[in-house]
């Protein structure tokens, strides 16, 4: 039996209840922002998950960053269900598991400085003394391209690009295993984004990191990854690695992203056009598929029953009554 | 590739927010007069032997002079200067009011960031509990507690034996009663700053409720705070001389501004002046603390550019 | 909506009954019980005597069970007898609810007829020298400690120029509307100052929040005039924070009126409940202070229910320029 996963989901699920504001306030009804998500993260891969916004991802990212407490499903790291650990287990367990955000103005405390940011994570599990920490910042500074004078300069003196590589300095200071990026450039200007990801490939290479990527663009998912989840409302509706989802696309959202998306590889970066219409509200989530909607195969049957996750290929999921099944044949 | 060269750092956030506070004339102006004030109740001793008088002394032969070279604001109902007792009770109400404003913000925001932090339970228990002292009434009950003879409180033994000025107690009784605005200031500030990324991302660190609350939540929650401090420091003048006045204050022999009136009120008719003093002084130090709160209130505004 | 004032009712019962306990504790706590102050006065009373009186008023007790004791007489409207009245407790409180009412009325009247015109016509132009008088003025009323103003009004309207009287209610004679109104004159200006101070800012600062609306720019531009736009759109709009801070402020205006009352001698429930505590007249202050607890809890329910009656309309519907 080889080693387990270094990440595996089952059946994860999260709803949030939706309160009335004001002093009258009653209970108005549940989100359902994730929906029965499962997949398996090997360590050194990379798993990207695309979507629209209010898919889902950003939700499932914080679970996995055990920041929301899931309200079903399983989370297990090297084999072992959180739900068992300890606090002490789950604080050593956070030093594999960091996260770096997306906006880089919230992600970084404006009244902290950056030598603080970063050695942070160090005091908190009580690495080394302050003389050894502060090398460590100037280390993991160098690593991020930051020069270490730097070090003492507040998160407002830097552009969004510079506080992105603080914040990934931050995430590499405890020596991770996994690194959950939540759309960690999508806030950045075009000529800033690939320097960014040509960093965290870097890091990957040299720090052997495993990447659970949430993105919503394609080219940048094309550069990253080397598998990838789609979601749409709250479900995973295909999965698959990345050169055969982008070949074989299997699910009509799937394919209606990529046929969006500008000239993917050529550095286009427009958020991929989304097929017409909305997702469908996720306070009451209709039955049967939650695409069929906006979905140009659609028939009768797809308003009532919910595809599942069907293998369409060599390691290759997708959940659409009309994905092509193994047997018969391609597209 | 190292970048060498961060951009030039834009104005500091303490330097936009002082010069928006310099803006405010009034807000300024008050700031100045407080200064003052708080330096001349400091130098009373040196006051009382510029002017070779004992703010103690007891002369009946010169009761209710005018102003003078010797008084310049005149004698009281025993002889003694007035300007001087005025210092000296300037000292005892300002200190009263800072002690008093702060242990009650210590109070407020203990009680806040937890319940806004920590949210659920916690939080319905300590608001239910903060809008409870909320809705009482204030001076009618400032005044039972202060009347309570701290020798048949159970656990209150050691503050029976705090000389008879009432000072010690005064400051509990007002900020017992006192924390309820920073607290609902403080929670708000929590509810909000407890959703932003860094505080999301000490927490994937390992970072416990404690270590959040001190080194995340509570240094960006200070503006709210200390504007409202500011602003509860003339409440508590307020309520100090009041009590004062009605005896159940600080009491004689140690001056307050407070209990200076009670005694210039029988002699109302004799020497209006008595009373005009100390309560002009009580005015005019609550009007600078409000004003310096708004002012700060402006220049603090999160309303105004953050982050 | 129904569930919502019946929970608010049931909390306000609830925080009542908390206080009516921690009062009645402290008030056991006060220097001297009636006992004790009969022993004072009368030297002839030996230990043995008063112990056999406490005993026999029960005084002895624990504290739970004399609590108990009151507790079960109060839900039957008896609220035992004052000492120092020698007459009933609600006997004593009614005339001098009338009293208290009137003078905060009045005083209510006053600071809004006052705060209203000049928080508007501060509110449209400002940031010139008279919005910051105004403003000025209004923080003033705000700092002024009401005892000293009471005392300084004595002074100049009693002492000085004896054209108001300094204290009372009526005249000795007992006179009618006109005489009482006399004697109403300073309590009122005095309780007024304060309050008016802070609605003016309040008036102001919503209404200045509501001219900086898009629709008021919508008013302007259909080309309405310009009075109609302020008094029919802008002022309903601002007014609605305003009608819940001046609801809010009912029950302090009680404390308020404690210090007013006592410094004019005026027989009201605010000299009352000062009286009756300093006197150890335990019955009649453990009510006065209720009372007032009870008048705070209810004006905070008028004004959240207020507020809610008010909002949703505004915030759903908009403001459509009726």
């Amino acid at each position: 039996m080889t080693t387990p996963p270094l990440l595996e989901v089952r059946g994860l699920v999260k709803y949030f209840p939706l309160r009335d504001a004001g002093p009258l306030g009653g209970r108005l009804g549940t989100v359902h922002a994730v929906e029965d998500v499962s997949f398996a993260l090997a360590p050194g891969e990379t798993l990207a998950v695309v979507g629209e916004s209010g898919s889902g991802k950003t939700t499932l990212a914080r679970m996995i960053a055990l920041l929301y407490r899931p309200s079903a499903g399983t989370i297990a790291f090297d084999g072992r269900d959180v739900s068992t650990f300890s606090y002490r287990d789950i604080k050593l367990l956070r030093r594999d598991v960091q996260m770096i955000f997306q906006d880089p103005n919230g992600a970084l405390d404006p009244r902290m400085t950056i030598e603080a940011i970063i050695a942070e994570p160090l005091r908190i599990h009580r690495r080394g003394s302050r003389a050894e920490r502060a090398r460590s910042v100037r280390r993991l500074m160098e690593a991020v391209g930051l020069s270490p004078r730097l070090a003492e300069r507040y998160p407002h003196e830097f552009s969004g690009g510079q506080r992105q590589r603080i914040g990934i300095a931050r995430a590499l200071a405890l020596a991770p295993r996994l690194i959950i990026a939540d759309e960690p450039v999508s806030a950045l200007d075009v000529s800033v984004q690939s320097q960014v990801l040509n960093l965290l490939l870097d890091l990957r290479e040299a720090h052997g990191l495993a990447y659970l990527f949430i993105a919503h663009d394609l080219a940048v998912v094309d550069h990253m990854a080397d598998r990838v989840a789609v979601m749409y409302a709250g479900r995973i509706v295909e999965i698959a690695p990345r050169d055969a989802l982008f070949a074989t696309p299997a699910h009509p959202y799937t394919r209606a992203l990529i046929a969006a998306a500008p000239r993917l590889g050529a550095g286009k970066r427009k958020a991929a056009d989304t097929p017409a219409g909305e997702p469908p509200s996720p306070i009451a989530p209709p039955p049967g598929c939650a695409f069929h909607a906006r979905c140009p195969l659609a028939e009768a049957r797809c308003r009532t029953e919910r595809p599942t996750l069907e293998r369409v290929g060599a390691d290759h999921r997708a959940a659409c009554h009309f994905a092509p099944r193994p047997s018969s044949g391609r597209i | 590739m190292t970048e060498t060269a961060a951009l030039a750092p834009a104005a500091s956030m303490g330097a936009l927010t002082w010069r928006r506070f310099l803006r405010h004339r009034l807000a300024v102006a008050s700031a100045v007069v407080l200064i003052l004030l708080i330096a001349a109740a400091l130098a009373a001793p040196l006051v009382e032997s510029a002017l070779g008088v004992d703010a103690t002394e007891v002369d009946l032969l010169a009761r209710f002079e005018g102003p003078s070279a010797a008084h310049p604001l005149g004698t009281d109902e025993l002889g003694r200067d007035v300007l001087v007792r005025l210092l000296y009770g300037g000292r005892v109400s300002l200190f009263v009011a800072l002690v008093t404003a702060f242990a009650a913000a210590v109070i407020g925001t203990l009680i806040g960031v937890v319940a806004g932090y920590r949210g659920g339970l916690a939080d319905a228990v300590l608001m239910r509990v903060t809008d409870g002292v909320i809705a009482l009434p204030l001076l009618p009950l400032l005044i039972v507690l202060a009347a309570v003879d701290p020798a048949r409180v159970p656990i209150l033994g050691a503050l029976a034996s705090d000389g008879d000025s009432g000072l010690a107690r005064i400051v509990v009784i007002i900020a017992l009663v006192g924390w309820t605005t920073v607290a609902r200031l403080v929670r708000g500030a929590a509810l909000s700053l407890r959703e932003r990324e860094y505080v999301l991302a000490a927490r994937t660190m390992g970072a416990g409720g404690p270590r959040i609350m001190a080194t995340h939540i509570l240094p960006n929650a200070v503006s709210p705070i200390v504007v409202a401090t500011t602003l509860s420091v003339g409440n508590i003048i307020l309520f100090e001389s009041v009590l004062s006045f009605l005896g159940l204050g600080i009491q004689p022999p140690l001056p307050s501004w407070g209990n200076m009136l009670s005694n210039a009120q029988e002699l109302i008719y004799e020497a209006p002046a008595l009373a005009f003093y100390p309560g002009l002084a009580i005015f005019a130090t609550v009007i600078a603390f409000n004003f310096l709160g708004d002012g700060l209130q402006d220049a603090l505004d999160p309303r105004a550019s953050r982050d | 909506m129904g569930r919502y004032i019946a929970g608010r009712l049931l909390e306000t019962l609830i925080v009542l009954a908390v206080m009516s306990f921690v009062i009645y504790a402290l008030m056991g706590m006060m220097p001297g019980d009636p006992i004790d102050i009969m022993v004072q006065a009368d030297p002839n009373l030996t230990p043995a005597d008063a112990a056999r009186l406490k005993a026999l008023y029960g005084l002895d007790r624990p504290l739970i069970e004399r609590y108990g004791n009151w507790l079960a007489a109060a839900l039957g409207g008896d609220f035992g007898y004052s000492r120092v009245f020698n007459r009933p407790v609600i006997e004593v409180l009614l005339p001098r609810l009338g009293n208290t009412l009137a003078l905060m009325g009045l005083s209510f009247v006053v600071s809004l007829a006052v705060a209203l015109p000049i928080g508007v016509v501060s509110a449209l132009r400002p940031y010139r020298t008279g919005d910051y008088a105004i403003n000025f003025a209004a923080l003033a009323g705000i700092s002024v400690p009401t005892f000293w103003l009471a005392l300084m009004l004595i002074y100049l309207f009693s002492v000085s120029w004896g054209v108001l009287p300094a204290g009372g209610v009526t005249s000795i004679e007992g006179g009618g509307l006109l005489d009482r109104a006399r004697y109403l004159i300073l309590p009122v200006l005095t309780l007024s100052v304060a309050s008016a101070g802070g609605f003016t800012r309040y008036v102001r600062a919503s209404m200045m929040e509501t001219l900086r609306q898009d629709y008021i720019r919508t008013a302007r531009a259909k080309g309405l005039p310009e009075r109609r736009v302020i008094l029919h759109h802008a002022l309903r709009n601002a007014l609605i924070p305003v009608v819940t801070i001046v609801a809010l402020s009912f029950g302090g205006l009680f404390s308020g009126a404690l210090i007013t009352e006592t410094m004019f001698s005026y027989l009201g429930m605010g000299k009352l409940t000062y009286d009756s505590i300093m006197g150890n007249d335990y019955n009649l202050a453990l009510i006065c202070l209720l009372f007032a607890t009870l008048v705070t809890l209810l004006s905070n329910l008028g004004a959240d229910l207020v507020y809610a009656w008010l909002d949703p309309r505004i915030s759903y519907h908009g403001e459509r320029g009726r």
